[in-house]
């Protein structure tokens, strides 16, 4: 065995772990797209098939957290490597996090389709939907490839999926005023963006961790602007 | 007693200069310090503040420079012949190689232990007693309390204070290592070099080296050089990464082992060298 054998199988383990990061992430992102998709289409078997699908999200975060712990233990990484699998298992629960929030939409489309609710047209969800998946994905890429100006602009996108979420609040409170008979449902879609603007803020904590890895800089709660 | 690991997982932002305990002596200063072993230059340029009262790690892989870096704090690589120097190092503001410096007076004041431990073939107490019997103390009552006070600083007192009489070699490898220490000690050093002091000790007894060392370093100011990356990070303040003779990076621990400035560092601190 040559001395740097021990190093090799390190890397190698630190690449699996990417791996299975990558998998969790496509796997969310999968979620959040079937959850809206079974919300705007009002399609129940969709929404049954997310709600059974967490528990492997679940079982996702628990198998690459005690991969993580078992590396922090036995290899004892030091510099890019300790920040890297630090902000895994960190980011590792927020995928799972991810999940939840992709049930409570599932969860909102089932009931809207049990009230017999007539569909509203709202690309201000689908927009949501297609930002908040957009900003997880290039979050996770950010973070694998060490990429931290992406991760930077990840954090960025923040503001507009927050934004779309108060005109999402005013339109539904329009309706409700309007018509008290809509309060049920205009809470459903209320309830929708406020899950999509959570995923939106766990894809920013990723980006933040992947600046962490890439530059070692801590950039959440403002801490960089207080530093400098 | 029991040591607070540096492993802070936050790139927080720390002074690259070594604080230590400002006025206090043993204050180590390398400007453009160069070495060589004949034609072949080992140190480059090497300009470094060590501050007192404070342990400083010397990492890097095999060949770098940095034990050759060590052993010109206290003029021990110019036992060897064919060697040179150019620069100088400070201490508490003076020149070490100044030519009327008197070398036996700087080792007194810059001790040193070694990666294997060499006790003198006599009993614990006469190895404690050597360097100040030499240096004219024949009090009986005076080498006592240094005997004494330097094992008790040393963390061996307990473990030996029944048997001073007995030979230094009955001991341990940690208690020998320890006795070294000790007999360093004795000689009221501002600075110990310790070269690799726990590479050939067994956990336990390298754990009371590593506690040894948080505990003196309120005494007097530390410079090791360690291959146990986990050693330096653990009981060091400041890390220092030497690279084919090169001083590459010097910071505080908690920064050097978590977030590292230059990619040289990353790469030695990560098995990604070469």
């Amino acid at each position: 065995m040559s001395p740097d054998a021990p190093f090799r199988h390190f890397h190698d383990q630190l690449a699996d772990l990417k791996r299975r990061l990558l998998e969790m992430s496509e796997r969310a992102e999968a979620l959040i797209d079937m959850s809206v998709e079974a919300f705007n289409d009002q399609d129940l078997e969709k929404a049954e098939a997310v709600i059974a699908a967490d528990h492997d999200l679940d079982q996702m975060e628990i198998e690459i957290e005690e991969q993580a712990i078992e590396l922090l233990a036995l290899q004892q990484p030091m510099a890019r490597d300790l920040r890297f699998i630090i902000s895994a298992i960190k980011i590792t629960s927020d995928l799972e996090r991810v999940g939840d929030h992709a049930v409570n939409i599932a969860q909102a489309a089932t009931r809207l389709i049990r009230q017999r609710s007539t569909p509203r047209p709202t690309p201000e969800l689908e927009d949501m939907a297609r930002r908040a998946r957009q900003m997880l994905s290039e979050a996770l890429d950010a973070f694998l490839r060490g990429d931290g100006a992406l991760g930077r602009a990840v954090c960025l996108k923040d503001d507009q999926v927050d934004a779309l979420h108060e005109s999402l609040f005013r339109i539904q409170l329009t309706h409700m005023l309007a018509d008290p008979r809509t309060i049920n449902d205009s809470l459903d879609y209320l309830a929708v963006s406020r899950n999509l603007e959570r995923v939106a803020d766990l894809a920013t904590n990723i980006g933040e961790d992947a600046v962490f890895v890439a530059e070692g800089k801590t950039i959440k709660h403002g801490a960089e602007r207080r530093n400098s | 007693m029991s040591i607070t690991p540096n492993f802070i997982p936050a790139a927080r932002d720390l002074p690259d200069n070594p604080e230590g305990v400002p006025g206090a002596e043993g204050a180590i200063s390398a400007r453009e310090f160069r070495f060589w072993y004949g034609k072949t230059q080992a140190l480059h340029d090497i300009t470094l503040d060590i501050a007192p009262r404070s342990v400083t790690a010397l990492i890097g892989p095999s060949g770098c420079g940095k034990s050759t870096f060590l052993r010109s704090i206290n003029r021990l690589n110019e036992l060897i012949v064919g060697t040179r120097h150019g620069g100088e190092i400070l201490l508490d503001g003076e020149n070490i190689y100044r030519r009327e410096l008197d070398v036996v007076a700087l080792r007194q004041r810059v001790g040193m232990v070694f990666q294997r431990w060499n006790p003198f073939p006599k009993s614990i107490y006469d190895n404690v007693s050597y360097g100040p019997r030499i240096n004219g103390v024949r009090k009986r009552q005076e080498l006592d309390e240094i005997v004494e006070g330097s094992l008790r600083r040393a963390a061996l007192w307990d473990e030996v204070k029944d048997r001073l009489r007995s030979s230094a070699l009955t001991l341990s490898g940690g208690q020998q290592q320890r006795l070294c220490i000790a007999r360093a000690l004795a000689n009221d050093p501002e600075v110990l070099l310790l070269d690799e002091p726990a590479s050939a000790l067994d956990p336990i007894a390298t754990q009371r080296i590593e506690e040894l060392v948080y505990e003196l370093k309120n005494e007097l100011t530390i410079v090791i050089v360690t291959h146990n990356l986990q050693q330096a990070a653990r009981i060091s303040d400041r890390t220092v990464f030497f690279y084919l003779g090169r001083l590459v990076e010097a910071g505080p621990t908690e920064r050097m082992f978590t977030s590292p400035r230059d990619a040289q560092t990353e790469a030695y601190l990560t098995g990604r060298f070469g």
